[in-house]
C-alpha cells in the first residue's frame, strides 16, 4: 500500500495558523505514506497536478489530502484520482481549515497538533478504504401519475409529449380536479373551465397516455426502475363505449343526491355525468345510491329501459390492472378544510354561512344565467378558516384564499357595485405575480377590507341574516354588522386519500400533515424514495401557477433519470459480512426503507432500495452488517488514530454528514473557536454510530463521545435520530453499569444554524472531560469486555 | 369555609330497587346559600335516579375563581385538600368512586382546573403534600365531574321513565355560560355550541330553544363592582333567548343564576320595556318533570318567581 | 396630535416579567382581533384586549393603568377562540397581580353598599375579591 499525503496552505487560511511544513513531515512518518507534501492552493490545477504526476511516479493507491471541508472540494480531488485511474472512492480528505485552522485562531500550537491528529485519522481510515464500483442499474420510459387534477395532467401531458410511456390515474370518474370547479383564476380572471378543458381533453388525445379514472392505486412494491402497480378500476356500470352522455337515463333516474362537484348546492341523480366539461364525458352510476346496486332483484332499472344504446351494466365489477414503472409522480392534492370544525362560524348550522368553493360553484352558475342559489344583499368574507389557526390544528397559511377572496369579492362588486362586499382578515397575502395589483383592484372597485379575525357569528332565529362581531384591529373599533350571506375563505388541508399512497411508497409527512420533499430548498419536489415526485398541493399548499411549475418540474426530475437508459447508485450502501451473519433477522425491521431480507439463511441486502443510512448495522447482534465506505473497521481506526497520544480527555464528535459535518463546517466558517481537544468524524447519519463503537471508543480512552445527528424532521434517513437517540441511551445504561459517569456521552438532534448551540455542547463536553478526567485503566478495560458480552448478548 | 357537617346518607326510596350507586359529593359554600334550589332539587333528582350524592365531610372552598399566574402554587392547596376527603372517603369505602360530583359550575371548573394542575406535575404535587402535612398526601388519582356528566352516562330510557310531567308546554333555553365549556381542557361539551341540556331537557319532553347567546359569559364576579354592566350583559343574554321563542332558561351556576335573575332588577331600570324571565337551575326543572315534591325546588329563592310560568304551563299544581 | 412612544431597555423587562408571570408567549400574538371581538366585558374597557396585547408586546407599562385589565371577567371566551392558541386573560390576570402584589387592592369591602353585600352570594364576593384584591 502507498499512500501520498497533501496539506494544504489554502493561501494562508490554514498556514497562517497551523505549521503545515510539521504536519507534512509528521505524516510523511507513518506507515505506508511513501510522500507527503505541502502546498500552496492544492485545489489549483498545479495543486491536482501535483497529485496525478505523484499518482503516477510513486504507484500511490490512496490519497489524503488535509485542506478544507471534503464539502467544498470532495468532488475535485475525487476527479482528479479517478483521471488517474485511481478509484476515487479511494480518497480521504482531513478537514483542517473549518474544523481546525478557523476555529482555533491564535493558538497556533494547539492548531498544529489538532490538524496531525485530524491528517492522521483520514490516514488511518484511508489504509482500510476499498474501491467502490459504480453502480448502475437500467431504467426504463414508464411513470406513473397519480391524481388527475391540473398537477396530474400537466405532468402527464408533459412525460406524454416528451416520449414517455405514462399511466395517469385519477379515483373520481372525471379528470380535472378542483381546479374544474373554479369560476375565473386570479389575477387573471380567465375562466377556469375555460383553460383547463383543452389540457383535459388533450390527456385522452395523447397517444402516450394511458387514463384510468374511477380507479385506485391498490398497491406499489418496488423501486426506482422497477415500480410494480396495481389499480383497481371501479365499476362505472356504464359501457362508455356505447354511452353518448344523451342524458335520457338522468331524466328517468329517481334518485337524487347532493351533487359533489356543485359543493352539495343543488342535486344530481344516481346515474350522472360527473360535470359539462368532465373527461370522460360518459354517465357513472353511483352504487351507493342507486336502487338497483343498493336493493338488488329488478328493483328499478329505468336507465337501463330506457337506455337507446344499451349501455347500462349492471353487472359490472371491479377489474385490477397491473404494470410496472420506472418512476411516480404523486399529485393526489388537497380537501378544502371542514369548515363545520370550527364551529363557532356556524357552517351546517347557519343557512346563510357556506365555503368559497360554494361562492365559485354560485358564481359560475350566475354568469351563465341559471343561478343555483341567489346571490344578493351584504356578503361577507371571512379569511383565514382553518388556516392559521391552532384551535382548529393547522398553523399554516393556505396562501390561496387571500386571492381568492379578493377575486370573488371583486367579481360580485363589479357585477353589482351597489352591494356591500366586505372581506374580514388578519393579514392581506398578495405576494405573488400581479396579485398586488390585483388586490388593488378590488379595493378600487369598492370591496372593504377590514382587518379583524370575526370572534363570532350569530344567525337571527327568524331573517336568518349573520351579525359578524369583529374588531376592526386598524382602529380599534369594535364592530357589529348583519350580512345576508357569509363565505368562509377555507384553507386547504393535506387529504387522507393521500395517506395509503403515502405508505405504499414510504413517503414521510411535515408537521402540517403535507408530503415532505427531499429538501426544501434544492429539491423540492423530490422525495426521499428515489424515482418519487411530488406535483401540486400533496406538497403544500398553493395556487395554479405554482402548481402546473411544479408538475412540470416532477417530470423534467423524471425525465432527468428515466432518460439516461440507466442509473448511477451511490456506492454507500450496507453489506453483509456473511461468515458473520446467523440469518436472525433482528436487521429486517431495523431497515426503515424495508431494503433488507433473510435468504437462504442470512441477510441479504437490495442494493437498489438501501439508502445507506447504517441504522441497520446497530440492530445486528454479531456485527455481520457493515456500510461501504463507513465500515467498521474504518471508524475504529479512525477512532484509534485521534485518541492515539491522548490524555484521556478528547472529545469525539461523530457528525452526520447532512447536517452536523456541515454544521461544524458553518462554525468553521463564522470563525467561531471552540475546544482544541475535540475531533470530529464524519458518519452518514447518527444512527450509523452503533454503540459498539461508542463504547470501543471509551475503552481506547476518549473522555467524552458526542453524537450529532440531523433532527428527525429534516433528515434524509428516516429513524437514524430515534436509533441514534437509543444507542446513546444504551451507552449511557453501560457506562453507568461500569462506574462511568453518563454524561460523558451525549446525543443531538440539530439543524445548520445551530451553530452557538453546537460550539457550546463541544465547549460542554470538553471541559466535563477535563473536569472528569481520563477514564480509569481498569473501568476501560471492564468496557472491553462488556462489549463483548453484554452487549452483543443483550439484543438478543 | 368549612362545613363541620357529615357525610349525608339518604334512604333508599323502595327497597327492592337495584343497589345505588355512590358518589362523593362536593356542594360548595352557595349551594347552602342562595343556591339551596340547585342542591335540593339535585340531590332528589339524583335519589329518584338511584345515583347518591355523598357530601364531603370537611369540605372546604374550591379555590374559585381559579388563579391564572405561573407562580401560584399556593393557590391550589384549597381545591387539592378537598381532593384529599375525596381520596378519604373513597379508601374508607363509603363511595364507589373516585370521581367526585360537582353542581356549581365554578366549583367544578375550579377544581377540575386545580386536579389538572397539580397532578400534571409531580413536582408540584409534592411540594402541595409537604406542605399540608397534617393531611394524608393526595395521591392524584381522584377526578373531578360535573352533575351534567354522571346525567349523560345514565341510559336515558331510564330518566325517561321517571318523567311523570313531561315539559312539553315549556319554551326552554339552556345557558351555559362560561365554567362549564371553557377552557377546552376543562369544558365538558363543544366551547362554542354545547348541547348537553338540551339533550337532557327534550328527555324531559320540554321544547328546547337554542339561545345564540348560550355561551356569552354573564359578567361573573364583576357584578360585584359593576351590577348595570352585568345587568347589559343579563339584558343581552335574556332578549336574544326571549327573541328566539324562550319563556325561560336554566343553569347550573349560582353566580349565573343570581347575574341573570337578580339583575333584571337593573335591567329593568335601564330598560323598562324588558319583559321578565324566570331563571331556573336546570335541576328544578327535572324535580319539576319528574314530578317530585316542588320544596325541593326552593322556588322562594328564585328572584323572578317562575311559578306563575309553571302554573300557567299546567306544570305545577295551583297553590303548590 | 399622535402620542409618541418611546420604547427602551426597561420596555423589554416589562414584557419579560409578564410573560414569566403569566406564562404565555405574548410576542406571538398576531393582533387578529379575535379576542376583542369575544370579550363580553368589551363595552366597560378603555383599550381593547388585542390594544392589551399589543402594549404588552411593546413593554408599555401603562398596561397597567388600563381599566380593561379589571373589567375582565375571566371567562376565557378569547381563549378558545386565541388562533396563536393564547389566554389572554392569563396576560391580564398578570397585570392584576403586578399592582395587587404591591398591596394595591382595587376593590374594597366598605364601598359596598350592605343591602347589596346581603343579597351578593358568597361565590361573587369570593371570586371578586380574589381576583381584585391582594
Amino acid at each position: 500500500m502507498r499512500i501520498g499525503v497533501y496539506v494544504c496552505h489554502c493561501g494562508g487560511n490554514i498556514s497562517e495558523v497551523v505549521d503545515v511544513e510539521k504536519v507534512a513531515k509528521a505524516v510523511g512518518e507513518q506507515g505506508n505514506v511513501v510522500i507527503s507534501r505541502d502546498y500552496g492552493h492544492m485545489c489549483s490545477d498545479v495543486g491536482q497536478k501535483l497529485i496525478a504526476d505523484d499518482i503516477k511516479e510513486h504507484e500511490l493507491d490512496r490519497v489524503v489530502v488535509a485542506a478544507c471541508s471534503p464539502q467544498f472540494q470532495g468532488g475535485t480531488f475525487m476527479r482528479v484520482l479517478e483521471t488517474s485511474g485511481l478509484n476515487p472512492h479511494l480518497l480521504e480528505m482531513a478537514n483542517i481549515r473549518e474544523h481546525c485552522s478557523w476555529t482555533l485562531p491564535g493558538s497556533p500550537k494547539e492548531a498544529t497538533e489538532k490538524a496531525e491528529s485530524l491528517t492522521s485519522m483520514a490516514v488511518a481510515k484511508a489504509r482500510l478504504d476499498e474501491p467502490l464500483e459504480k453502480r448502475t442499474m437500467p431504467i426504463g420510459k414508464r411513470v406513473l401519475v397519480i391524481g388527475g387534477g391540473i398537477a396530474g395532467i400537466q405532468a402527464a401531458l408533459d412525460l406524454g409529449d416528451a416520449g414517455f410511456e405514462v399511466h395517469l390515474v385519477e379515483r373520481t370518474p372525471s379528470i380535472g380536479g378542483k381546479m374544474a370547479q373554479l369560476s375565473r383564476t386570479f389575477p387573471t380572471e380567465d375562466c377556469s373551465a375555460c383553460i383547463l378543458s383543452p389540457k383535459m381533453a388533450d390527456v385522452p388525445a395523447n397517444p402516450n397516455i394511458d387514463l384510468l379514472t374511477n380507479s385506485e392505486v391498490t398497491a406499489i412494491e418496488g423501486h426506482l426502475g422497477s415500480f410494480d402497480v396495481t389499480v383497481t378500476k371501479k365499476p362505472r356500470y356504464v359501457d362508455p363505449d356505447k354511452c353518448t352522455a344523451c342524458g335520457l337515463c338522468e331524466e328517468k333516474c329517481p334518485v337524487s343526491v347532493p351533487d359533489e362537484f356543485e359543493e352539495g348546492l343543488i342535486e344530481r341523480k344516481a346515474i350522472h355525468v360527473p360535470f359539462g366539461f368532465s373527461v370522460p364525458n360518459k354517465n357513472v352510476i353511483d352504487e351507493s345510491v342507486c336502487l338497483r346496486l343498493t336493493k338488488g332483484g329488478d328493483v328499478c332499472g329505468l336507465c337501463e329501459k330506457i337506455c337507446p344504446h344499451d349501455a347500462i351494466d349492471f353487472g359490472d365489477r371491479p377489474e385490477t390492472e397491473q404494470f410496472t414503472v420506472d418512476t411516480v409522480i404523486v399529485a393526489t392534492g388537497y380537501d378544502i378544510f371542514d369548515a363545520t370544525k370550527k364551529t363557532v362560524y356556524g357552517f351546517g348550522r347557519f343557512e346563510n354561512v357556506i365555503t368559497g368553493l360554494q361562492m365559485e360553484r354560485m358564481v359560475v352558475h350566475g354568469a351563465e344565467g341559471t343561478p343555483i342559489r341567489p346571490i344578493k344583499g351584504r356578503i361577507a368574507f371571512i379569511q383565514c378558516v382553518g388556516s392559521r389557526d391552532e384551535q382548529v390544528g393547522n398553523e399554516y397559511c393556505s396562501r390561496v384564499c387571500c386571492m381568492y377572496a379578493s377575486k370573488l369579492s371583486q367579481l360580485l362588486k363589479r357585477s353589482d357595485p351597489s352591494r356591500d362586499v366586505y372581506v374580514f382578515y388578519t393579514d392581506l397575502r398578495s405576494f405573488g405575480k400581479g396579485f398586488e395589483e390585483y388586490y388593488k383592484r378590488g379595493q378600487e372597485a369598492g370591496v372593504k377590507f377590514v382587518r379583524g379575525r370575526p370572534a363570532e357569528l350569530r344567525e337571527d332565529p327568524v331573517t336568518k341574516r349573520v351579525t359578524i362581531k369583529v374588531e376592526d384591529t386598524l382602529s380599534r373599533q369594535m364592530i357589529e354588522s348583519e350580512f345576508d350571506l357569509v363565505v368562509l375563505s377555507v384553507g386547504m388541508t393535506a387529504s387522507a386519500q393521500t395517506d395509503p399512497i403515502a405508505e405504499m411508497l414510504k413517503l414521510t409527512k411535515s408537521p402540517d400533515g403535507f408530503l415532505q420533499e427531499a429538501h426544501p430548498k434544492f429539491k423540492p419536489v423530490d422525495t426521499l424514495t428515489e424515482g418519487v415526485f411530488l406535483a401540486g398541493t400533496v406538497q403544500g399548499p398553493k395556487d395554479i401557477p405554482d402548481t402546473v411549475t411544479q408538475a412540470s418540474a416532477a417530470a423534467a426530475r423524471a425525465i432527468r433519470l428515466m432518460n439516461q437508459g440507466e442509473y448511477t447508485l451511490d456506492p454507500v450502501v450496507a453489506f453483509v459480512h456473511e461468515e458473520a451473519c446467523d440469518g436472525c433477522g433482528l436487521c429486517v425491521p431495523a431497515c426503515p426503507v424495508k431494503a433488507i431480507a433473510i435468504s437462504g439463511g442470512v441477510t441479504e441486502i437490495s442494493e437498489s432500495s438501501c439508502t445507506g443510512c447504517g441504522v441497520c448495522i446497530s440492530a445486528c447482534p454479531t456485527e455481520a452488517l457493515d456500510l461501504k465506505g463507513y465500515t467498521n473497521a474504518q471508524l475504529l481506526e479512525e477512532v484509534r488514530a485521534a485518541l492515539s497520544g491522548g490524555d484521556g480527555t478528547t472529545v469525539l464528535v461523530f457528525a452526520d454528514d447532512m447536517t452536523v459535518y456541515r454544521l461544524a463546517d458553518n462554525v468553521g466558517t463564522a470563525r467561531m473557536a471552540y475546544a482544541p481537544n475535540s475531533r470530529i468524524i464524519r458518519v452518514p447519519s447518527g444512527g450509523r454510530v452503533t454503540p459498539r463503537l461508542i463504547l470501543e471508543a471509551f475503552s481506547l480512552g476518549a473522555g467524552a463521545v458526542l453524537i450529532g445527528d440531523s433532527e428527525e424532521k429534516s433528515s434524509p434517513f428516516v429513524g437514524s435520530a430515534a436509533t441514534m437517540k437509543e444507542n446513546v441511551a444504551a451507552v449511557k445504561s453501560a457506562l453507568e453499569t461500569e462506574g462511568i459517569d453518563p454524561e460523558r456521552v451525549l446525543g443531538l438532534e440539530l439543524v445548520t444554524v445551530m451553530m452557538a448551540g453546537f460550539v457550546g455542547r463541544v465547549n460542554g463536553l470538553c471541559a466535563l472531560a477535563n473536569k472528569l478526567g481520563a477514564v480509569p485503566e481498569d473501568k476501560r478495560k471492564a468496557l472491553v469486555e462488556h462489549v463483548n458480552d453484554k452487549l452483543l448478548s443483550n439484543k438478543r | 369555609m368549612t362545613s363541620e357537617q357529615t357525610s349525608t346518607t339518604r334512604a333508599a326510596p323502595d327497597t327492592g330497587s337495584p343497589k345505588r350507586t355512590r358518589l362523593p359529593y362536593y356542594p360548595g359554600c352557595t349551594l347552602k346559600t342562595t343556591g339551596k334550589g340547585l342542591e335540593d332539587s339535585a340531590l332528589a333528582v339524583a335519589e329518584t335516579l338511584g345515583v347518591e350524592l355523598v357530601e364531603l365531610p370537611r369540605w372546604n372552598c374550591c379555590g374559585v375563581v381559579t388563579s391564572l399566574t405561573d407562580d401560584d402554587l399556593m393557590r391550589h392547596i384549597a381545591p387539592i385538600r378537598n381532593m384529599v376527603r375525596v381520596q378519604e372517603v373513597s379508601d374508607a369505602g363509603l363511595v364507589d368512586d373516585k370521581r367526585v360530583v360537582t353542581l356549581c359550575s365554578m366549583c367544578f371548573n375550579a377544581l377540575k382546573w386545580s386536579n389538572a394542575r397539580i397532578v400534571g406535575d409531580a413536582e408540584d404535587l409534592k411540594s402541595l403534600n409537604d406542605f399540608m402535612y397534617l393531611e394524608e398526601d393526595y395521591r392524584g388519582d381522584a377526578e373531578v365531574v360535573h352533575f351534567l356528566e354522571i346525567l349523560k352516562e345514565l341510559d336515558p330510557e331510564a330518566i325517561a321513565e321517571q318523567v311523570k310531567t313531561p315539559l312539553g308546554e315549556l319554551n326552554v333555553a339552556p345557558y351555559y355560560g362560561c365554567t362549564l365549556l371553557r377552557p377546552k381542557s376543562i369544558g365538558i361539551d363543544d366551547p362554542e355550541d354545547p348541547t348537553i341540556q338540551q339533550e337532557l331537557l327534550e328527555i324531559m319532553g320540554a321544547t328546547v330553544i337554542d339561545n345564540p347567546y348560550k355561551t356569552v359569559c354573564c359578567g361573573s364576579y364583576q357584578t360585584v363592582q359593576d351590577k348595570y354592566a352585568v345587568a347589559e350583559l343579563t339584558h343581552g343574554i335574556l332578549s336574544h333567548a326571549r327573541a328566539a321563542g324562550a319563556e325561560a332558561v336554566t343553569t347550573f351556576c349560582p353566580l349565573c343564576a343570581f347575574n341573570l335573575d337578580n339583575r333584571q332588577r337593573e335591567v329593568l331600570e335601564k330598560h323598562p320595556d324588558f319583559e321578565p324571565m324566570p331563571v331556573f337551575y336546570f335541576t328544578q326543572l327535572m324535580a319539576v318533570a319528574f314530578g317530585l315534591n316542588p320544596k325541593c325546588c326552593r322556588f322562594d329563592l328564585n328572584h323572578t318567581d317562575p311559578r306563575p310560568l309553571l302554573r300557567g304551563k299546567g306544570l305545577m299544581k295551583e297553590g303548590a | 396630535m399622535a402620542e409618541t412612544v418611546v420604547i427602551t431597555v426597561k420596555s423589554e423587562a416589562f414584557l419579560k416579567k409578564i410573560v414569566a408571570l403569566s406564562a404565555e408567549a405574548i410576542t406571538v400574538c398576531d393582533q387578529c382581533g379575535t379576542c376583542s371581538g369575544s370579550c363580553p366585558m368589551i363595552a366597560e374597557m378603555d383599550v381593547t384586549p388585542s390594544q392589551l396585547m399589543r402594549m404588552v408586546q411593546l413593554g408599555q407599562s401603562e398596561a397597567l393603568d388600563t381599566k380593561t385589565m379589571w373589567v375582565c371577567a375571566s371567562c376565557f371566551a378569547c381563549t378558545v377562540r386565541c388562533p396563536r392558541g393564547l389566554d389572554v386573560s392569563k396576560v391580564a390576570e398578570a397585570l392584576r397581580q403586578v399592582t395587587l402584589r404591591r398591596s394595591v387592592d382595587h376593590l374594597d369591602i366598605r364601598n359596598i353598599p350592605d343591602d347589596e353585600l346581603a343579597e351578593l352570594p358568597q361565590i361573587a364576593l369570593v371570586s371578586a375579591f380574589r381576583k381584585l384584591t391582594g
